[in-house]
């Protein structure tokens, strides 16, 4: 469902250019549940952001459900991060102003469901997450694990294709974490394609694969 | 839920920046106060002014004889034209154009008593069109004069408002009591209501006193009118009626129809249009600083706004994260911005009508006061200054929502 060939990313800052991504190939099969690791500045973040289509590569080609991205127009590219993707954040990127509930609520806002439908399937996904009576909670109300869940649930809520999580453990104590582990390896059960960023051998350790990324490019598990 | 989100965030917005908030939307309520009220005073000066026009007379010219200054037909300059009952038959025949005329005898100095107070006053002698014409209004139970006052040349006087305080003092129903005019006695038949006056000749209608024209003329004998007074059918075509007056008269008297100064016509219809002229000039000059200082209050919602996008960064990488679309990251800023505006407006439009209101009540006594008249909210006005609030808002919420539309979601999420 995703492959990438030939991709490099340059970010151009003043006078410098780095590059990010050098070279990348790779494909995603349907409810894969693969791991990226490798060194901090490797790229992973950035490879992430791209098969998130919240960036674009300088070159190469991204193919997405058979969709070429680069030719899509940015309001295709929006309904895509709000129907087909799932981003869960190392530092959970709620709102702070408003309840778990109303962050889980914003992607179907965006995607134009009726407030009925949203309230069903809002406490439909908290319930998923443990969640449900907390729904009301603001997040500096909450533990980090519980924001994490959170923010888990947000990122189903509009079923997406794929879950795209980068270092979702990286600010949670060791208990908080293996239960969120335990959301994803449940999520995959259950069909979803999953691709996690982590340092942590106890999350690469329960996934298919492992993709080892080094100064922008793969260096183990990129082939299929 | 999405409205109520927004609210949420925008009441958040209004603690962080509460100062800011507070102090553009009284600069918003400020600017819409001083639009509305401007023109509200304007409206009631322009109202006061035109009704003040219309105490003289609703669409009329009033006329006078002059001089020749042209020879014409052998005969020389310097000869004096006067008018009689005859030349006011010549107009309402020959100029179709003319709704009504009217001639007036004038007498200055005549004794007149009631009881024991005598005073020295001015005598007018009027006919009956003189009523619509000259706003000749009576006061309730009283009337003007009638074409059977007329007929019999019956001695009956209406008398002007002021006059009848001066001489009755503040008797009520006066109607049907005698005064004595130049020893003859005369039955008062009405007084004048009350009326706004601007623009006289011979004085002001409060405190004359007026009998049937042919009354008058059996006393004192007058054959020229002082003035004619006509109103034509259409006010706009009072030039072209006033082309025809020179030309029916200056055939009847023999004076050259280009001879201006043969006549003197006070076109008191063109007045009044330029006078609207002058206050449409006035309205639009308070307008346009009521628009300045909405403007400038505009850039401040502005300048909060691009304050907002800045601190904001985050929230929009977010949603944008999450499928947010231009338009939804747009329109959180511009609906903001346009409820500052429109808090801010409808405080001062309040504000205004209030003021406007008490202003109202009070009852004015001093005579500048009573051309200057009352301020009165006009509901043009008022969609207007609502229109310009609109604009107000919306640009001062869309050029900072286009910062936020080209945020980079990548940077902003990527620090904490
Ligand atoms: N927006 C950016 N502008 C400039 N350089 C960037 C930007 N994003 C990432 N980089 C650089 O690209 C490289 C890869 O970054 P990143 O993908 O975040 O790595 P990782 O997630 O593996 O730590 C790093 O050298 C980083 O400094
Ligand atoms: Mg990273």
């Amino acid at each position: 469902m995703i492959e990438i060939i030939g991709m490099t990313k340059v970010y151009t800052t003043g006078k410098v250019n780095v590059e990010a991504l050098r070279g990348i190939d790779l494909k995603i099969e349907k409810n894969d549940f693969i791991s990226i690791m490798g060194p901090s500045g490797s790229g992973k973040s950035t490879l992430m952001n791209i098969i998130g289509c919240l960036d674009t590569p300088t070159q190469g080609e991204y193919h997405l459900e058979g969709m070429k991205v680069a030719e899509l127009d940015p309001n295709r590219l929006a309904d895509i991060r709000n129907q087909k993707i799932g981003f869960v954040f190392q530092n959970f990127n709620l709102l702070p102003y408003a309840t778990a509930f109303e962050n889980v609520e914003i992607p179907l806002i965006f995607k134009g469901d009726s407030f009925k439908k949203r309230k069903a399937r809002t406490e439909e996904l908290l319930e998923i997450v443990g969640l449900k009576d907390r729904m009301d909670h603001k997040p500096t109300e909450l533990s980090g694990g519980e924001m994490q869940r959170v923010s888990i649930a947000r990122a189903l809520a509009c079923n997406p294709s794929i879950i795209l999580a980068d270092e979702p453990t990286g600010n949670l104590d060791s208990v908080s974490g293996a239960e969120i582990i335990e959301i994803f390896v449940d999520l995959w059960n259950k069909g979803h394609t999953i691709a996690i960023i982590t340092h942590d051998t106890k999350i690469s350790s329960r996934t298919q694969r492992i993709i080892k990324l080094l100064d922008g490019m793969i260096v183990d598990g990129g082939g299929a | 839920m999405k409205g109520f989100l927004f609210f949420r965030l925008f009441l958040r917005d209004l603690k962080k920046q509460r100062k800011k908030i507070t102090l553009t939307t009284l600069a918003i309520a400020w600017g819409t106060f001083s639009i509305v009220m401007l023109l509200a005073f304007g409206e009631g000066l322009k109202n006061q002014m035109s009704k003040a026009n219309s105490g003289l007379g609703k669409g009329i010219c009033i006329m006078w004889g002059g001089q020749t200054t042209i020879p014409y037909q052998g005969l020389g300059k310097g000869r004096r034209i006067r008018f009689t009952e005859e030349d006011v038959e010549l107009l309402k025949s020959r100029i179709p154009e003319i709704e009504n005329v009217g001639g007036e005898y004038n007498r200055w100095e005549i004794a007149m008593t009631y009881g024991k107070k005598t005073l020295t006053e001015r005598v007018n002698g009027l006919y009956p069109c003189y009523e619509e014409m000259r706003s000749h209004y009576p006061e309730k139970g009283g009337r003007f004069i009638n074409d059977l006052d007329l007929k019999y040349k019956r001695r009956v006087v209406f008398l002007g408002n002021e006059l009848k305080e001066r001489l009755m003092g503040n008797e009520k129903n006066v109607v049907g009591k005698t005064i004595i005019i130049n020893s003859i006695p005369f039955t008062v038949i009405g007084v004048m209501r009350e009326k706004l006056q601007m623009g006289a000749y011979g004085g002001m209608d409060e405190d004359k006193v007026s009998i049937p024209a042919t009354t008058f003329k059996a006393i004192w004998g007058y054959t020229y009118f002082n003035n004619l007074v006509y109103q034509p059918k259409d006010p706009e075509k009072a030039e072209q009626v006033e082309k025809e007056v020179y030309k029916v008269l200056g055939a009847k008297h023999k004076f050259d129809p280009e001879d201006e100064r043969a006549l003197g016509i006070w076109d008191v219809i063109n007045q009044a249009k330029e006078m609207n002229k002058v206050f449409l000039g006035i309205s639009i000059f308070l307008g346009i600083i009521g628009g300045m200082t909405l403007l400038i209050a505009g850039v401040g919602v502005a300048n909060i706004m691009f304050a907002a996008v800045k601190q904001r960064t985050r929230e929009i990488g977010i949603k944008m994260a999450l499928g947010g679309k231009r338009k939804d990251i747009m329109s959180q800023f511009i609906l903001e911005s346009l409820m500052i505006a429109f808090f801010g407006g409808g405080a001062g439009i309040v504000f205004t009508v209030i003021i406007v209101r008490i202003l109202q009540a009070i009852p004015i006594q001093s005579e500048g006061l009573q051309f200057l008249g009352k301020p009165t909210i006009s509901w043009d006005v008022m969609a207007v200054t609502i229109v310009i609030l609109g604009l107000v808002g919306l640009l001062s919420g869309f050029f900072p929502s286009r910062k936020a539309a080209v945020v980079n979601p990548v940077e902003s999420l990527r620090y904490e």
